[in-house]
């Protein structure tokens, strides 16, 4: 579109040709110097909160026992590969995870969203799936169905405790997920819905071209929330014996005493949940300012 | 030939009667123009010649066809059917190509090339050619009120139902909007409107239907109701929009 342009130009040339005046001047060397200042005052009180709380704990009765038992560097490098190995696991099961979430709740969702009456039965399950997923702690349904389903002794089903861990998070977060995209499917404005019938799209192509877009855009920010806890809450299939990550670590302290290899293991899990959290605030402010933009407009 | 056939609609919801005894025939090439106060049914009369919501008695017969059958096609119906609504017409997530070309290809089968050819026809005729590839948001509310236009045309609609398409727009705005109308009203094309614009509707309508309280009072051609209205409820709602400087 290139004569849209010419406005721009004028705008650029007009800005180019002007000089800030002698007030505008001293404004700016004003708002440079307040800002300074605040920099420094910010440097400065983090600096010392910062050396209060680690003189708190070094000063502490037992930081010496705790250096060794739980910061043990030496010990901990030892442990690493360990550990990493470990994490690998977690890392597979997310990633497995999300998929099979992705498309479960996704299904869960437009169920429950459904005005069909032949998916009457549909959207009474999936409601009673959503409340009973949602109403139970994730670590009851990975013992029930980590020491359930292998005691059914059903033909061909598997017994692998990654398996199993797997379908248990699986289950659960579906039904968390599932709402967070009927919230958004709900949200669309409802003229939106009418516009794209009154076109004569039926309503499976208003779905599927209208609604669903808009509505995962909106929700992609709470829905890369849910995928860090995930990342995290891998790490209760260890309880079924899964060696990943924690269990990795409980292994190692068991046998030698020092639980330098937990701390490991947590740090290990921070390098991957910073940098995902902060890519999703950035996500959640761009979705935001947009947002923002569309109702100035 | 009619094109719409409206007879005896009735309409409550719950136990208010939003619609009671509206009859309407609107022929071939000709533009109805539905006046009123805010609430008198004037958009639920248009929502229910399109289906989106459903009458309680009476019948709605569309080239012939009576669409008020329950076991009509609502798709099928709708493809003949174009309306444009007060606000949140366009797809935000859709360029404005995209949300004319949508239904065109997905509903009409049309192939895409051919479907953005004639879009861009329809936008150059309009002047907004320049705007094909921006999303909504981008675009003023008189220039979203074009595109949404445009888009309803774009499937060739036998009928056009226009909901206040100016009612969220200013009155510079009001302007480029209501010359589009102008202009489909010159093509031939048949519309039904509800307008607040007294001075539009004395421009393009062939039948003005003044509504109030669900039932059309008065009905005529535009001078006989707008200019020399017969009924007393006519006459104090005309003076009342006088008074708001809307005529
Ligand atoms: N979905 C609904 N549920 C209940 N009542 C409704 C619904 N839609 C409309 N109404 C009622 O029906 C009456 C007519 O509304 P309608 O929107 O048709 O008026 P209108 O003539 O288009 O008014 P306006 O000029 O303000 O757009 C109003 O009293 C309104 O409250
Ligand atoms: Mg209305």
């Amino acid at each position: 579109m290139t004569k849209t342009n010419s406005p721009i130009h004028n705008q650029v040339s007009r800005a180019v040709s002007w000089a800030p005046s002698p007030r505008e001047q001293d404004r700016a060397r004003i708002r440079k110097l307040i800002l300074r200042r605040r920099i420094l005052v910010s440097v400065l009180s983090s600096a010392v909160v910062l050396g209060l709380l680690v003189l708190l704990l070094v000063t502490s009765p037992g930081w010496k026992v705790v250096t060794t038992t739980f910061f043990d560097v030496q010990y901990g490098l030892e442990v690493l590969h360990l550990v990493a190995r470990g994490l690998v696991t977690n890392i597979e099961l997310t990633i497995i995870a999300s998929i099979a979430i992705g498309i479960l709740s996704l299904l869960l969702a437009l169920a429950r969203t459904s005005r069909s009456a032949a998916l009457t039965p549909l959207r009474f399950l999936a409601t009673a799936y959503v409340d009973i997923f949602r109403g139970i702690p994730l670590i009851l349904v990975i013992l029930l169905i980590g020491f359930g389903i292998p005691a059914l002794r059903l033909q061909g089903v598997t017994s692998n405790v990654f398996v199993l861990g797997t379908t248990a998070i699986v289950l659960t977060y579906s039904a968390y997920v599932a709402e967070v995209i009927r919230s958004g499917i709900l949200s669309v404005h409802p003229s939106q819905r009418a516009a794209a019938r009154s076109l004569g799209l039926t309503h499976n192509q208003t779905m599927r071209y209208v609604v669903l877009p808009q509505a995962i855009r909106r929700v992609v920010p709470p829905i890369l929330n849910d995928f860090i806890s995930l990342l995290k809450d891998t790490g209760l299939v260890s309880i079924l014996g899964v060696i990943d990550a924690v269990r990795a670590g409980q292994i190692e302290s068991s046998r030698t005493f020092n639980y330098t290899p937990y701390v490991v293991s947590a740090i290990l899990f921070l390098l991957i949940t910073i940098p995902l959290t902060r890519y999703t605030d950035y996500v959640l402010m761009k979705s935001i300012n947009k947002q923002n933009a569309q109702g100035a407009a | 030939m009619n094109v719409l056939e409206l007879i005896n609609i009735r309409k409550s919801f719950g136990s208010e009667l939003v619609l009671s005894d509206v009859s309407l025939t609107v022929p071939e090439h000709t533009a109805t123009v539905l006046i009123g106060a805010s609430g008198s049914g004037k958009s639920t009369l248009l929502r229910c010649i399109n289906l989106l919501d459903s009458i309680d008695d009476g019948q709605i017969i569309l080239d012939g066809e009576e669409i008020s059958d329950p076991l009509i096609d609502v798709d099928q119906v709708r493809r003949k059917l174009g309306m444009v609504f007060q606000a949140f017409n366009l797809f935000p997530h859709k360029t404005v190509l995209e949300n004319i070309t949508l239904a065109p290809i997905k509903v009409h089968g049309l192939n895409p090339d051919v479907a953005t050819m004639q879009a861009i026809e329809l936008l150059d005729r309009f002047g907004l050619s320049e705007k094909a590839d921006q999303y909504p948001d981008r675009l003023s509310g008189g220039q979203q009120q074009r595109v949404a236009i445009i888009r309803s045309l774009a499937v060739k609609p036998r009928l056009l139902l226009l909901d206040e398409v100016t009612s969220a727009l200013d009155p510079v705005l009001v302007n480029e909007v209501l010359a589009v109308v102008r202009d489909l009203k010159q093509d031939g094309i048949t519309m039904v409107l509800a307008t607040h614009e007294m001075g539009f509707a004395t421009q393009v309508a062939d039948e003005v239907c003044f509504l109030e309280h669900g039932e059309i009072v008065e009905r005529g051609t535009a001078g006989q109701v707008l200019q020399d209205p017969q009924m007393i409820q006519t006459k104090e709602f005309l003076r009342r929009v006088h008074e708001a400087g809307r005529l």
